[in-house]
């Protein structure tokens, strides 16, 4: 046939590993291999000389109409062929496609933090990206947030577009005069002079037995600041959507990441997207109750989902997504629809996401509840280092599940 | 001409060409030309600057009889601005925090001499002056103090967030020290974008003690970023004189790996001299510290009345023997350039300037209603977004 081989990997694609060699010229066969999968990585070595274009440009493969997959609700406008495609891959690196993406797009996107540059990103989300744009657009800093962070709100007063990264967002907690002060007010109090076009990202929440002080969930002190805008990413596909949506808005926004979800798998679109940073996501829809929640804890909500569901319980879940300010759209729509309401999260009771989404509900959907709003949050204790007390600090399914059922009855 | 030049003149004069000696202004000039004259000449530095791991620039700085009229007016019109804001204030017309910079015009009027719009400027709270410098106007800055929608932030920043951006001056900012990280930052970006350009970023005494400052001024020369750290000391903390809270209170040494420089602030000439040095340095070798050695008149701010912490004595003392515009009044009589008449109705002039702007401002409107809401967020993000919730949907964000 002339083509002495093909080498391809479409990973654990929807039908197996793929044979080619029904199809009758090399042509189609490499026709065939680029279309279904611009990632695959592909080697020829062709002995004829008729292969001329021996790889389809991944432009070429990219569908004209966007294309919606990779979550539970499944549209029936998605084309069969559409959901073939796309790519497989983990949560940081679809924040570091999406970041990789914009810089490409805007030569004023940088980013900086500690360990961005030469180390790659402590979670590996910069990686490569200082060998490709530079030190300068890849700035790997001294372990000093405060300035660093008010580096960046300087920049961006004159018009750069930078990407602070917190190792952790504790440490930001150093930075928070800047983020307040500065980040958030002085579009305001400048008169509407400076647009402060900053992404702050990093890890929060509770890992994996790392100690009180690298375990806080500081979206509930940055939720009051005015002039913020605050979200939360959960899958790789809302992770990259959201970067980018991030780094496109003229707004300083907080993409809160968690320190568990870096390693989720999901096969998200090759064609471009963005999301929308003031939208929730319908992750479930269902009649019985709305639970809300965010972050990791979406993901303990879909584990007790399942025990749920066994036992004929019917719950719409909605990852709010936008914790500063909450998408009352969606939210309200699915409270007058189910008129019970769960939030499950991962701050602490006192004075956290969950206890002013509460009173947000309260003031404007009262009218449809017919049960108190139930909340399940983290304790509000600094969470310890052993294993089995850590894990009675955040929401575990079992509670989720115990916590429907005195709702729903 | 000759006979009538004292020994005096040409001490002050010592780098001048015999040429020039012959040309300079005789009494019997006419002294309304004289006033716009360009033509430059050198006059000698009193104070001499101090080097930290640099060598200072030379005593003697270039200028014109021009310059040293517009440093008179300007000076003077601040002056005055600053005396009527105390007065407003009193009068309960202006509220909350004002700090006023009377004492210190020197340092704002020798940078601008030395500096173009290009460059940025970046100051904590007491920024009327270093406002007006940068280009602002006199009815801006009141309706501002007085919260009033014509003010230069629309009256909602007040008096310590006064910003002018196509001009350079980024502000205006509370909190003590939190403006040195942006006024890196600034300088970041003009490394970023390659202008060729400096950053200007003044804090006082007290702020020097400030970590954050070392930990940005640590940025700056790691990355040789165009900033150029100004101190301007003026001796007191608020309350609390500098020995009181600085183990080291020679400021232009306490950037250690960074030069330094010490300048007489109250001398504008020198003032320009200084920043002309440091601009050239920053841009071409990296961060600089300036300690500029000031004085205020009044107290840290108008709820201070500035003679707790520091004797009567010593603040008349600095008005007889150091004030700026004293020392500028002084050479351009020296050198001929006005009369002591033609300089007391130049205050005139600014006097009437002054008023008649508080008068505009006055009549101005406090701001409306609905601007309570606005620029919290920018409006119009100018991108295309799709649905998350995956409906097959696009709309510009507005």
């Amino acid at each position: 046939m002339g083509l002495s081989s093909i080498a391809y990997d479409l990973g654990s694609g929807l039908n197996g590993p793929m044979s080619i060699s029904h199809l009758s010229s090399p042509r189609q066969q490499l026709a065939f291999s680029a279309k279904s999968c611009s990632r695959a990585c592909i080697t020829v070595r062709a002995a004829d000389g008729n292969s001329g274009s021996m790889r389809a440009p991944p432009s070429t493969v990219r569908a004209s109409k966007l294309v919606t997959n990779a979550v539970a609700v499944k549209s029936e406008t998605a084309s069969i062929a559409a959901t073939k495609s796309g790519h497989e891959l983990l949560l940081f690196e679809a924040l570091r496609e999406g970041l990789e993406e914009e810089m490409e797009r805007d030569p004023r996107v940088c980013v900086l933090g500690e360990d961005v540059g030469h180390y790659g990103g402590s979670y590996k989300v910069t990686k490569g990206l200082a060998e490709k744009f530079g030190d300068l657009r890849v700035l790997d800093t001294p372990i000093a947030e405060n300035s660093f962070t008010g580096m960046a709100v300087g920049a961006a007063m004159t018009g750069l577009r930078p990407i602070v990264e917190g190792m952790n967002m504790g440490f930001l907690l150093l930075a928070y005069n800047q983020i307040s002060n500065n980040c958030g007010m002085l579009h305001y109090t400048s008169g509407g002079q400076f647009t402060i076009p900053v992404v702050i990202r990093g890890p929060g929440g509770v890992g994996r037995q790392l100690g009180a002080e690298h375990s806080q969930r500081l979206e509930s002190y940055f939720q009051s600041v005015p002039g913020l805008q605050m979200v939360a990413c959960s899958t790789p596909y809302n992770a990259k959507g959201l970067m980018k949506a991030a780094i496109r808005s003229e707004n300083p926004v907080i993409l809160c990441e968690h320190v568990l979800l870096y390693n989720l798998k999901e096969r998200i679109p090759d064609e471009e997207y963005v999301c929308c940073l003031e939208r929730a996501e319908l992750v479930r829809p269902g009649k019985d109750v709305t639970i809300l929640t965010y972050s990791r804890m979406r993901h303990h909500v879909l584990q007790a989902a399942k025990s749920l569901i066994n036992k004929g319980y019917d719950p719409e879940i909605i990852d709010i997504i936008s914790l500063k300010p909450f998408d009352l759209h969606t939210i309200g729509n699915s409270i007058k629809k189910t008129h019970k309401v769960l939030i499950v999260e991962e701050c602490m009771r006192t004075g956290g996401i969950g206890a002013s989404l509460r009173a947000s509900i309260m003031d404007n959907f009262w009218d449809y509840l017919d049960a108190p709003i139930m909340c399940l949050s983290s304790q509000d204790v600094p969470t310890p280092y052993a294993g089995t007390l850590e894990e009675a600090t955040v929401v575990q399914p079992p509670q989720i599940v115990k916590a429907i059922k005195q709702l729903c009855g | 001409m000759a006979p009538s030049i004292s020994t005096f003149r040409r001490a002050i004069c010592t780098r001048v060409n015999a040429s020039r000696f012959l040309a300079s202004p005789s009494p019997f000039r006419n002294f309304s030309s004289s006033t716009e004259d360009s033509t430059p000449f050198t006059v000698d530095i009193a104070v001499p600057f101090k080097g930290h791991k640099i060598e200072p620039p030379p005593q003697v700085v270039e200028t014109s009889a021009k310059e040293l009229m517009t440093f008179f007016k300007d000076m003077s019109r601040m002056r005055r601005m600053e005396i009527a804001s105390d007065q407003l204030y009193k009068s309960k017309l202006i509220r909350g925090f004002c700090h006023l910079y009377d004492g210190q015009e020197a340092v704002c009027i020798g940078m601008e001499a030395a500096l173009t719009r290009e460059d940025n400027i970046i100051t904590a709270y007491r920024d009327h002056c270093t406002y007006l410098g940068r280009g602002g106007t006199l009815p801006e800055v009141f309706s501002e103090l007085m919260g009033r929608k014509d003010g230069c932030t629309l009256g909602k920043g007040g008096s310590m967030h006064f910003y002018k951006k196509e001009n350079g001056f980024y502000g205006g900012h509370g909190i003590v020290g939190a403006q040195i990280p942006l006024g890196v930052g600034l300088a970041f970006a003009q490394k970023y974008e390659k202008m060729k350009a400096a950053t200007f970023l003044l804090y006082g005494d007290g702020a020097a003690n400030q970590g954050q400052l070392f930990e940005a001024l640590n940025m700056a020369a790691l990355w040789d970023l165009p900033a150029v750290y100004v101190c301007e000391n003026n001796h007191y903390g608020m309350g609390t004189a500098e020995w009181r809270a600085a183990k080291c209170p020679e400021y232009y040494k306490r950037g250690d790996y960074v030069p330094g420089l010490k300048v007489d602030g109250m001398d504008a000439l020198a003032v320009k001299q200084a920043v002309r040095f440091a601009k050239e340095h920053a841009l071409s070798k990296g961060p600089i510290m300036l300690e500029m050695d000031t004085y205020r008149y009044h107290g840290h701010s108008m709820s201070d009345p500035g003679s707790t912490y520091r004797t009567r004595d010593e603040i008349s003392g600095v008005r007889q023997e150091r004030d700026p515009i004293e020392r500028i009044r002084k050479l351009i009589l020296f050198k001929e350039i006005a009369t002591v008449s033609d300089l007391k109705n130049i205050e005139k002039e600014v006097k009437k300037e002054v008023e008649d702007a508080v008068a505009k401002a006055k009549e101005s409107s406090p701001p409306d209603a609905s601007e309570l809401f606005s620029n919290v967020y920018v409006k119009g993000y100018g991108s295309q977004v799709f649905g998350c919730d995956r409906k097959h949907s696009t709309a510009t964000l507005s």
